[in-house]
């Protein structure tokens, strides 16, 4: 008997048809040629999060960012009238990169009032005008009202920058994230200051690490050994069940139950986890965030654990029951390879006790990530051999499914609207 | 030499040289590159003065805390990332994770 009641279909997966049940491939994870229908079809039809406002606090704050999957390098910045815009990171004269600091194959980021090309010294506003051409007069009648940075459509969405590689995006960014994002409206997302960044290069296809995260029924197993011996044996016994799974468009979310670690026996938890008052679910004595909108634990799940929010394409949102939240992006550098970034976010600490449960909820997160990125290269490696072709996702695995099936999806849509 | 830490926590001081580390990535490097037993040892030191230390660091202002004050809140942080190959993996690494990294490129300060 599952855990948590199921909706009436029987199951999660057949409660959404179009998913059906059957074996699937992963055709899409492991040739080059299908890398480059995606980038096409996705990464540069998509609305892509590249960041948050925090960082562009002022007028002239900018950084910059390399989208490999969308073939693109750009310039995220704050402008004279405190507008979030983003333009191509490519001067007008030469096609030099235009920002970039000792390695240009580096992101950078910093402030300034105007860019200046390297290369001959050709000036930027940060509205994108070009305001100087190093002696114009050997230039031959140059309009420099036709020649200004190459805007990419940007938008901010609580306080997430994104931004669109199509010429004319189909959807407004509001339109694209659908009703079960934006009811996330509310959370306190910019109150939550402190900042843990990491980044790390996987040898794995970047659907594999969202499946990796998009799935807890590897937690009992795979990240056993991470807690004492009579609390992963009884976890490993009853299996991981979520009490809530749901499919908006191409974006997808799950609830899980939380865990009340301050009320078990100390048999049950690690001594560092007691001495801190934190661990993997973030520190014991929760963060006052106020009142949750209506679109955070929409089930309204008791006792609650977390909510994954998985924006199409590469944008995960992933909001603790205890006050704090994760963000994760994974960005293709090619069809076996890409950087996932992992951003952890606090209040502010008021005090030592704060601050130490915060290290070590960071601690922790890494720890279990790092066992997370382990098994990729071992399944991209044996996808490759193609030796077997359908594998079995169970229940839990609902929305490993869904995000092959949409990416899938949008390749056939954006190929059969140019045929 | 002068000490590092609060003179409270003297007893500390033989491991304050090598463990009060501002950033992750010195701590979780210095942890690659110790013996399961030099871990233990720090641990087994710092743990049972662990709430102390946290009740003197209450003492002070959060935000304007003196030298020998951050390092011995970086001492803590340290005994965190050493708990886990103390406490769980009793080897330096997660196990099986290879060649795998995990890089702190920002971090809250203190």
């Amino acid at each position: 008997m599952p855990r948590f009641p199921k909706p009436p279909e029987g199951s999660w997966t057949e409660h959404y048809p179009e998913l059906g049940t059957d074996p699937v491939s992963y055709e899409d994870s492991i040739t080059p040629e299908f890398y480059e229908r995606e980038k096409a079809a996705i990464f540069k039809r998509a609305w892509l999060n590249v960041g948050r406002v925090e960082q562009l606090p002022r007028k002239g704050s900018y950084f910059t960012k390399d989208v490999d999957a969308a073939h693109a390098s750009i310039i995220v910045l704050r402008d004279r009238e405190g507008q979030v815009r983003a333009f191509h990171n490519i001067c007008r004269h030469r096609g030099n990169k235009l920002v970039w600091s000792d390695d240009p194959k580096q992101d950078t980021a910093g402030f300034c009032r105007q860019f200046t090309c390297k290369y001959h010294g050709w000036r930027y506003g940060l509205d994108g005008a070009l305001t100087f051409i190093q002696q114009e007069g050997e230039f031959f009648d140059v309009d420099k009202s036709r020649y200004g940075l190459a805007p990419v459509h940007c938008d901010v969405w609580a306080g997430f920058i994104f931004v669109n590689f199509a010429r004319e995006p189909e959807q407004s960014l509001r339109e694209f994230l659908g009703p079960m994002v934006t009811a996330l409206e509310g959370y306190p997302f910019e109150k939550q200051t402190a900042r843990f960044a990491y980044s790390t290069t996987i040898h794995a296809n970047w659907k594999l690490y969202m499946d990796a995260f998009a799935e807890f029924y590897h937690a009992p197993v795979l990240h056993a050994k991470q807690s004492p011996e009579k609390y992963s044996t009884a976890a490993q016994q009853a299996g991981f069940e979520a009490p809530h799974y749901q499919i908006d468009g191409p974006h997808r979310m799950v609830s899980t139950s939380g865990v009340r670690f301050w009320e078990m026996d100390s048999e049950l938890v690690k001594p560092m986890e007691i001495l801190t008052r934190s661990g993997l679910f973030g520190p014991w004595d929760a963060a006052d965030l106020g009142e949750m909108p209506a679109g955070v634990n929409p089930a309204k799940c008791d006792p609650w654990g977390l909510d994954s929010f998985q924006l199409f394409p590469n944008f995960v949102i992933l909001i603790w029951s205890q006050g704090w939240y994760l963000t994760y992006h994974y960005w293709p550098t090619s069809y076996n390879t890409h950087v996932f970034e992992g951003n952890v976010y606090f209040l502010p600490a008021a005090n030592v006790r704060e601050r130490i449960a915060q290290e070590m909820a960071a601690v922790t997160f890494k720890e279990f990530a790092l066992q997370d990125s382990n098994t990729l290269e071992a399944t991209q490696m044996m996808l490759e051999t193609r030796y077997i072709d359908r594998f079995l996702l169970n229940d839990q695995e609902i929305l490993c499914r869904h995000l092959h099936k949409v990416v899938g999806d949008w390749v056939d849509d954006h190929e059969g609207a140019r045929k | 030499m002068s000490a590092l830490l609060p003179e409270e926590f003297a007893a500390l001081e033989p491991f304050a040289g090598k463990w009060c580390l501002a950033t992750e990535q010195e701590r979780y490097g210095t942890r690659l590159a110790s013996t399961t037993e030099e871990m233990q040892e720090f641990y087994d030191a710092v743990v049972p003065r662990a709430e102390e230390a946290m009740a003197y660091l209450e003492g002070l202002p959060f935000d304007a805390l003196p030298d020998d004050a951050t390092n011995l809140l970086h001492l803590l942080y340290s005994m965190i990332q050493v708990s886990f190959p103390v406490e769980v993996w009793r080897q330096p690494r997660v196990p099986d994770s290879g060649s795998s990294s995990f890089d702190c490129v920002i971090e809250p300060v203190p």
